[in-house]
């Protein structure tokens, strides 16, 4: 079986998901990209697992799958939140707090 | 694809785990009196309100009497093949924790009656985040590891933000929840790729694949360098320190002291297990990349302190400058591994007692001043000796001065790094003491506020301060002196870890 395929998407994926949270402004595009870094790791693990010939891989992909889902809901929460509070999303405005 | 995967499962072997529940007691107190916590909230909303907080304190000290019994028994119990054990560091950590949940119980109690919050959920979500300070201190596996990382930060998120109509709360909790979910999500990637070359989750496996001669590929590097920058935010290191102030400031105080004190030290407990046990015999890698991180946190925190004229903020870059100190002992895992480890639990615990002591002076004061400016410290002495007196220990200790406990802590430090007898430890150790030195200036700025300036507006009416914020203080101004004056209870405490280093086969 070949691994690299795997782990180049996953390394891609990676990637593209870093630089979304370093450049993007929107508060649901960063969560979005949190999302695809996430994705690249379950890629990796299942692709690692599937190498190995071991089940545990695939079972900590499920936990990332599923802790992942109640971060994105907290996350959500937290955007929500300061959507009510001042309507508007964009990350750069959100600085109150500095020195 | 599943049939095959089925057919796969059906080949391995499947033993029963084993499962002690005497090992597993603490955990079970406290998610059964956190159950109970979460129906008396559902089912007694209105008059049930008041019972919540003495029964989140009850639930914190509860879960320490299986802690006492287990240390009495003094056995090592290992469970799931290893990914869940019950040492005397576990049970040293799962104390704190607990003290801590519960010093920060009696902080938050008339901080939140008295305020516009929700209450109940409020102590619900810090049971859950100390349950993942419990478990995280067991936790010898990556998975364990991850599921208790998340499980202590998920509510603490929801905790910074609770001040729900405060634009600044907003702030301070969606900063740390974007600071926290990328660091997450950076470390697992490290996670996956350390999983890739060891084949399996457990640390001590991690360990023995990644020391072996074959293995200096670059992508262990790789890893162990995710790892670390990703625990590297959660305890607030330069250069991932940016979301701490400005969380620590926008946040509800009693919660600002929570992730000061345990939700750092939790970071710490999972580099502990990390370094020691999976990352050992890469010291080539770790040595040079901790030396790096507590460099620059020492130097960088005391630096942006020292013109800090907020407390909070300033405790938040002492804060950072202490997680440097922390670090430091890391930085010689190599060469000596053993003062190392001991100098970073000791360290974690005294900070633990000080920096919970230095908050609940700041909540008391605040309480008249509603303000966290140093300048509302004025003439603190005149009309609060008590607070003045309390707040002097516990500054006093953060700065190192003998007989406080924080002296013994840079003490331990610093013998760790000068018996690795490496350059790299002494040049380290040199920083530790440029910066020991440097702190005194910041933490000198309070005291001087306290006991020679004015009170603001020429205001010296006494401060009401309430029962629980005055055991919360005497019990944490008690062991910061204690640790002090006696080295050997502490010593007591930490004097026996080795068990750690042997499971790593170190």
């Amino acid at each position: 079986m070949w691994l690299n395929q795997f782990l180049i998407l996953g390394a891609l994926l990676f990637c593209i998901g870093v630089y979304g949270v370093l450049a993007r402004r929107n508060g649901v595009m960063v969560l979005m990209s949190i999302e695809l870094i996430l994705n690249a790791v379950n890629i990796n693990l299942v692709a690692f697992g599937a190498f190995h010939a071991t089940p545990a891989g695939q079972v900590f992909a499920l936990f990332v799958i599923a802790v992942a889902a109640a971060e994105v809901g907290v996350g959500l929460a937290l955007v929500l939140l300061i959507y009510r509070n001042r309507s508007s999303i964009d990350l750069e405005s959100v600085d109150l707090l500095k020195g | 694809m599943l049939a095959s995967l089925v057919a796969q499962a059906a080949q391995l072997p499947f033993d029963k785990p084993i499962i002690d529940f005497h090992a597993l007691a603490p955990e079970i107190v406290l998610v059964s009196l956190m159950s109970l916590v979460l129906l008396v909230d559902v089912f007694k909303l209105e008059e049930g309100r008041r019972f919540i907080p003495p029964l989140t304190g009850i639930a914190m000290l509860a879960s320490i009497i299986p802690l006492i019994s287990l240390a009495l028994d003094g056995a090592d119990r290992s469970m799931f093949g290893g990914a869940y054990v019950v040492d005397n560091l576990a049970l040293v950590l799962k104390a704190m924790f607990l003290l801590s949940g519960y010093v920060v119980t009696l902080l938050a109690s008339n901080y939140l009656a008295e305020g516009d919050f929700w209450e109940s959920e409020f102590y619900l979500m810090m049971l859950s985040s100390i349950l993942g300070m419990v478990v995280m201190s067991s936790s010898r596996d990556l998975i364990t590891i991850f599921v208790a990382l998340e499980l202590l930060s998920i509510p603490a998120y929801l905790m910074a933000s609770w001040e729900k109509r405060n634009l600044r709360s907003n702030e301070a909790g969606l900063k740390y929840y974007l600071m926290g979910v990328f660091a997450s999500a950076l470390m697992l990637y490290g996670m996956s790729l350390l999983f890739g070359v060891s084949g399996s989750t457990l640390l001590t496996d991690i360990g023995a694949a990644i020391s072996g001669g074959d293995s200096s590929t670059p992508i262990v590097t790789l890893g162990i360098v995710l790892v670390i920058v990703g625990f590297g935010f959660k305890v607030s290191a330069v250069p991932f320190h940016s979301w701490a102030p400005d969380t620590y400031e926008g946040a509800p105080t009693p919660v600002t002291a929570f992730l000061a004190v345990a939700s750092k030290a939790a970071g710490f407990v999972a580099l502990i297990q990390l370094v020691f046990i999976g990352f050992l015999g890469r010291a080539d890698v770790v040595e040079p990349m901790m030396w790096v991180l507590a460099a620059a946190s020492m130097t960088v925190g005391n630096l942006i302190a020292l013109r800090q004229t907020n407390v909070v903020r300033l405790l938040a870059y002492s804060g950072v400058a202490q997680a440097g100190f922390m670090l430091a002992p890391f930085a010689v895992v190599g060469t000596n591994a053993e003062d190392a480890l001991t100098a970073v639990v000791t360290y974690v615990l005294i900070y633990a007692s000080m920096n919970l002591a230095a908050f609940a002076v700041v909540i008391a004061v605040s309480r008249k001043t509603q303000s966290g400016e140093v300048s509302s410290f004025g003439g603190l002495f005149g009309y609060a000796p008590g607070l003045a007196v309390a707040m002097t220990i516990a500054l006093a200790a953060l700065a190192g001065i003998p007989p406080l406990g924080g002296w013994f802590a840079k003490f331990v430090v610093f013998r760790a790094l000068v018996a690795a007898d490496s350059a790299a430890g002494y040049t380290l150790a040199l920083v530790v003491a440029v910066n020991s030195v440097i702190a005194f200036y910041y933490y000198g700025m309070v005291l001087k506020a306290m006991w020679f300036s004015d009170a603001p507006d020429g205001d010296t009416s006494p401060i009401r301060v309430p029962v629980s914020l005055v055991s919360a203080l005497t019990l944490t101004v008690a062991a910061t002196i204690l640790f002090g004056m006696f080295p050997g209870l502490i010593g007591h405490f930490t004097g026996n870890l080795q068990g750690l280093l042997a499971a790593a086969g170190g």
